[in-house]
């Protein structure tokens, strides 16, 4: 336990000196989340700067899920949460942090199925044209150039579409909205590795525009090669952390997923 | 015990009081005793199975007019028409809530708000019935030749029948039918795994809240000796729910409280509000519609759970007697094929989530399914246990095909599970949880559980149960409230549920998820017993090191297909299985 | 029954039925968004009518006192959350929306006689005093619950209804009102009388319904509601808020159920507990379209409405039984062609 703190430990600080002074988008600290009595999330700590992609890896059911719907309001939380050097008070609603630039791609897309891919791409930007914004064909077309397929199908129902023309709306949705933090959750789920190959793309592109984003994965792989920063999610627990390239090469990323390390994964516990 | 003598004292005060209350409490109180019987009705109905009906006062008016039509055009004798009035309620219930209550649950209140207006007009505008003005002269009851002609001589009627039907209200629900019947308000998808017939429940209690109204109205044609169609207006319909639901929708002895509350509420309202308001009317609707509204969002249970706080239950623990064990089902032979797939292919429109699956589950055997989010590992669940059928393919369960079967005749072969998102009734004891996994062990119906004739089973049933909270270590907590253990733990009541169907293959979704170490070593140790007896489990899992240490054989699935199938450290060394874990791009 | 009955009958039924058809919309729209079965629909119609009656009458409609009493206890329950989340910013505001605007209203009324206005002005008062009713009865009575079950929510929704038919006693009274026709026109076409009232209310009915087509299809509010109604948590990452959809809902259907209310003045009497039965019988048009579908709703209703207008011929006793016995074949049928499934999961 101690060896592995140490190390978390130095990971973090070679890593601060590598993030640099960019802003930090958001702070979270000793985040915990429970259903009931049981606590699904343990002592998160995470942060996100501006124009930087950081993971969130894990297996199935380790939290990751729970983690962004926590950030996203959707889940009462406790711990400190810092967005945007402001700190959040206990009765975050998802509708305010929408307004504040916060978007979430949730792992079940969550589109609306009978209408078309436009409208659809219009109501990611109703937050800002109640807002009193009138940009949102000048926005839609700037997710057309970035997702040049959903300008091909702009008349088709999203229920229509195939998985990764689904992905891909939804993502452009949360784009509509003109995000400061991009909240993605398992957008590799359920696709074919070209198109996988092809979100991720786009993904690393998005970081350009200066936008903050949380990419929560299972495929820990592609997800490592895009990101700056990850974490590994275990159990509710962050069990590693650190530059992409480090965790890359870690062989405990592969006994946490496959439970080859029997005791040494158990202990971690 | 303070509770026991708190209603021996109420049924003492209910014996005496007649004798010394004026002439205008007693009717009070037989309007209340009358009103008490249709808002039971509603609580079997809307508190415990989840359902309501706003026409509860059309059956009341369907019992008033058969008994008055019938005594006065033809003679017949009181008895007689209760019985016929009864009968025709069954009919026209069964009728309703059979094309009702397939679809969602907001058709059948809708259907009984339609039904009470259609039989108020048909009352109103009937000639034979008196349009209007309704019957008069319909004859007294009389008991064993004793008149009954006044309200005081009436009340001991009313009473006595009302605290019958709470008695078998109680009964009822404190029985395997009644388990059945509660398990409804947790949804249908647990109930019917565990072989209920969850249409046939509900439609049994819609019937037996009908007969009580019909029951009540019988009573009121001859206490009142004339009948007209007002009593029976969807406006009444509406105050009886009202009644249970302010009372306590969920507790019998709520629709007592809720009809006194509201009739006397009722009765003092009438008196004032015109005095404030400086006109006539029914104004007491206002403040009924306001005070369910606040009841509803401040105390959804209704006033009777606020009583039962004044009076804390003692805990009297009730002992799970010794009974002769239940027979058990003949497992089939040690390492012999329990259940097969073939070929199993799930669509959801244009999107294949299972594509021609293939699987195989020996009898003592654990077999794991493991795979990626999204893989389709639970729609192979659900098309395995008859919850979504497969669109094609085979499965067959001890050489028999199942695929077209519901999920309660698949789990009448044998075959129980568990859920991934926990389905317990929370308020339930951990017993009575397990003992609705042994529902298809039992045979005896509601009437006998109202008559206590079913003593027996039940007790058979009971202590099956307890032998399985105790198989899975869960003994000291077989009298707490489902819903206050920790997760974990309920996961293992769900695994001890499946087990009190005595079923030769157990599907665990999920069963270690929310486990601490301890008790994941626990749970491994327990299907480790159940697989030496020569139980067969498929479980999906995703704590790997739980299903590499537990499991003989595992199926690894990715994009609703079978990738990989072998030992446990086969698995862990394919090639394709860690790239489907890991991902990878290039 | 003679051709020139039998068409009289149908223009009685196809005036009723457009009637019924915009309630059916209405129910259909809150049921999607909200989950609410809008009982108390009927009562906003009776509220139109009668509204418009008192102002054509130089009465001051009860409305007023409601939409002053309400709006203070929206503005007490605002103000109070307010103060718990120290959000004192938004205090001025609530009382101008809750406060202001009814008491400027009641001004008006008061300053100028209702009687002596054209009827289009008295139309727009009418609705100007019944219409915020809607959004003001979600947020006291739904908005606290929105995640209840349908159950609740429905037996909530007969509560409400309860309370307002017993307010609309209190501040109506029990004398029916009737207006005058809005128009003495008549076309004869053929052998047949076309009344010019028919004429009205169904290019009325029709213009809402486009109007109300153009606000789903074509404007960014109509999608939002649209949205939530397909996808809840969908439309709650898009910053809808279920709170907005809910009162936005609740507001058109207030309109359209007060609006249809002014439209049946002239044709029946009206009474302050008629509109249960008007709102209900838009009920079964909507149960024909499964609570779910736009164009059968108004389809059902429309036929409701004729079979009404032909069953008062033959059996005018028997009208109401009939048509709410239409209802079981309905469902027979619904419940035959329907496999339910477990919304969960």
């Amino acid at each position: 336990m101690t060896a592995m703190n140490a190390m978390n430990a130095s990971n973090e600080s070679s890593a601060e000196r590598e993030r640099g002074t960019r802003p930090v988008v958001l702070d979270v600290r000793d985040l915990s989340v429970s259903y009931g009595k049981v606590e699904a999330l343990h002592h998160i700590d995470l942060k996100i700067r501006r124009g930087e992609i950081v993971t969130v890896i894990g297996p199935n059911g380790a939290g990751k899920t729970t983690l962004l719907a926590a950030l996203m309001g959707l889940l009462p939380a406790q711990g400190e949460i810092v967005y945007l050097g402001e700190r959040q008070g206990a009765e975050r609603q998802v509708e305010q942090l929408v307004r504040q630039g916060m978007t979430l791609v949730p792992e079940k897309r969550e589109l609306f199925g009978e209408m078309s891919v436009e409208d659809n791409l219009l109501l990611g930007a109703f937050d800002r044209y109640r807002g009193g914004h009138r940009d949102e064909l000048e926005t839609m077309d700037q997710v057309f150039e970035i997702f040049p397929r959903l300008a091909e199908r702009r008349e088709q129902l999203a229920g229509t579409l195939s998985g990764g023309e689904r992905q891909m709306l939804a993502m452009g949705r949360a784009l509509m909205a003109k995000p400061k933090l991009l909240m993605l959750d398992e957008p590799s789920l359920g696709l074919a590795p070209l198109i996988i190959k092809e979100i991720f793309r786009i993904v690393a592109e998005l970081k350009k525009t200066g936008v903050a984003i949380l990419l929560v994965e299972q495929n820990a792989r592609a997800a490592l090669q895009v990101a700056d920063y990850g974490y590994v999610l275990e159990t509710g627990e962050v069990s590693l952390e650190g530059p992409s390239a480090e965790l890359a090469s870690d062989p405990r990323v592969i006994e946490s997923y496959l439970g080859l390390g029997g005791k040494g994964g158990a202990a971690a516990r | 015990m303070i509770r026991m003598k708190f209603l021996l004292a109420f049924i003492a005060a209910l014996a005496v009081g007649p004798l010394l209350l004026p002439e205008f409490y007693v009717t009070l109180l037989n309007y209340i005793g009358l009103y008490a019987i249709v808002a039971l009705g509603l609580v079997l109905l809307t508190g415990v199975g989840g359902l309501t009906s706003f026409g509860q006062a059309a059956f009341v008016g369907l019992g008033a007019y058969t008994t008055a039509y019938l005594t006065t055009v033809h003679g017949v004798s009181p008895w007689l028409t209760l019985l016929a009035g009864l009968a025709i309620t069954a009919a026209v219930a069964l009728f309703l809530g059979s094309i009702t209550l397939r679809m969602g649950g907001h058709y059948l209140p809708l259907g009984t708000i339609a039904w009470g207006i259609s039989l108020y007009f048909l009352f109103g505008n009937v000639d034979f019935l008196g349009g209007h003005t309704g019957i008069t002269g319909v004859p007294a009851l009389s008991l064993f030749g004793f008149e009954l002609k006044s309200g005081r001589e009436f009340y001991y009627l009313i009473w006595a029948v009302l605290l019958v039907i709470v008695l078998a209200t109680r009964n009822l629900l404190d029985s395997r039918e009644g388990r059945a019947i509660r398990a409804l308000k947790g949804g249908t998808l647990m109930a019917e795994a565990m072989g209920v017939n969850t249409p046939r429940s509900k439609i049994v209690i819609f019937t037996v809240a009908a007969l009580y109204a019909c029951l009540s109205g019988w009573l009121y044609a001859h206490l009142q000796r004339f009948v007209n169609p007002t009593p029976f207006a969807i406006a009444q319909g509406i105050e009886y729910l009202f009644m249970a639901v302010i009372g306590g929708v969920a507790h019998v002895w709520g629709a007592i409280l809720g009809a006194g509350l509201i009739t006397i509420l009722k009765q003092w309202l009438q008196d004032w509000l015109p005095r404030v308001f400086g006109q006539s009317g029914n104004f007491e609707v206002i403040v009924f519609g306001l005070l369910m509204i606040f009841v509803l969002h401040r105390a959804r249970e209704g006033l009777w759970p606020i009583v039962l706080r004044l009076f804390p239950a003692q805990n009297a623990r009730p002992r799970v007697a010794d009974a002769e064990p239940l027979p058990r089902r003949s497992l089939p032979e040690r390492g012999s094929v329990v259940l097969e797939v073939r070929d199993a292919t799930k669509r959801f429109g244009g999107l294949v989530a299972n594509n021609a699956m293939n699987l195989s589950v020996r009898a003592g055997e654990v077999m794991a399914l493991i795979g990626p989010n999204g893989a389709g590992k639970s729609t192979m669940f659900n098309g395995i246990s008859g919850v979504d059928p497969v669109t094609s393919g085979a499965v067959s369960f001890r050489g028999e095909r199942i695929e077209t079967l519901a999920a309660r005749d698949i789990a009448r072969r044998g075959m129980s599970r568990t859920f991934q998102h926990v389905r317990l009734l929370p308020t339930m004891s951990v017993l009575e949880n397990v003992a609705i996994g042994a529902h298809l062990r039992g045979q005896r119906n509601f009437v006998h559980a109202a008559l206590r004739t079913e003593r027996v089973e039940e007790a058979r049933l009971l202590h099956e149960a307890a032998l399985q909270i105790e198989r899975c270590g869960l003994a000291e907590h077989m009298y707490d409230a489902a819903g206050n253990l920790p997760l974990g733990k309920q996961r293992i009541v769900e695994i001890a549920r499946a087990l009190a169907a005595d079923p030769c293959l157990l599907l665990l979704d999920e069963p270690a998820a929310g486990l601490r170490y301890l008790e994941k070593q626990a749970l491994g140790d327990l299907l480790r017993r159940l697989r030496d007896d020569g139980m067969a489990i498929l479980l999906v899992e995703h704590d790997m090191d739980f299903v590499m240490g537990l499991a003989d054989r595992v199926v690894v699935m990715e994009f609703g297909e079978k990738l990989a199938e072998g030992l446990p450290e086969e698995v862990q060394r394919n090639p394709a299985v860690l790239e489907a874990y890991l991902g990878g791009v290039e | 029954m003679d051709l020139q009955i039998a068409l009289l009958l149908g223009q009685d039924g196809i005036t009723n039925g457009a009637i019924y058809a915009l309630l059916a919309l209405a129910l259909v729209l809150v049921f999607a968004v909200t989950r609410v079965i809008f009982i108390p629909q009927g009562e906003f119609v009776a509220y139109g009518a009668l509204t418009l009656a008192s102002l054509q009458a130089g009465k001051l409609p009860g409305t007023l006192w409601l939409l002053l009493g309400l709006g203070a206890a929206v503005a007490l329950v605002e103000i109070a959350l307010a103060l718990r989340t120290r959000q004192m910013r938004r205090i001025p505001s609530i009382l101008l929306l809750n406060c202001g605007i009814p008491l400027l209203l009641g001004g008006i009324l008061f300053a100028i006689p209702p009687a002596t206005l054209p009827l289009a002005v008295q139309v727009v008062l009418a609705l100007m005093l019944v219409v915020p009713l809607g959004p003001m009865v979600y947020r006291l009575a739904f908005q606290p619950i929105a995640e209840a079950s349908v159950l609740v929510l429905l037996i909530v929704s007969i509560a409400v209804h309860v309370t307002l038919i017993g307010l609309g006693l209190l501040f109506f009274g029990a004398e029916g009102s009737r207006t005058p026709a809005f128009t003495d026109m008549s076309f004869e076409i053929g052998d047949a009388l076309l009344q010019g009232q028919t004429v009205l209310v169904v290019v009325a009915s029709a213009v809402l319904i486009v109007a109300l087509y153009f606000f789903f299809e074509r404007t960014i509010y109509g999608k939002a509601l649209r949205a939530t109604a397909m996808n809840r948590t969908g439309a709650r990452l898009m910053g809808i808020s279920a709170t907005m959809a809910g009162k936005l809902s609740f507001t058109l259907a207030t309109l359209i159920g007060a609006f249809s209310g002014v439209l049946i003045s002239p044709i029946t009497t009206i009474y302050y507990d008629s509109g249960f039965l008007i709102g209900l019988k838009g009920f079964v048009g909507a149960i024909v379209g499964g609570l779910a579908s736009y164009p059968v709703a108004a389809a059902g209703a429309v036929l409701v409405g004729l079979l009404e207008a032909y069953s008062s011929f033959w059996a005018s006793a028997y009208k109401e039984v009939i048509v709410f016995t239409m209802i079981i074949p309905v469902l027979l049928w619904r419940s035959l062609t329907t496999r339910h499934v477990e919304e969960e999961e």
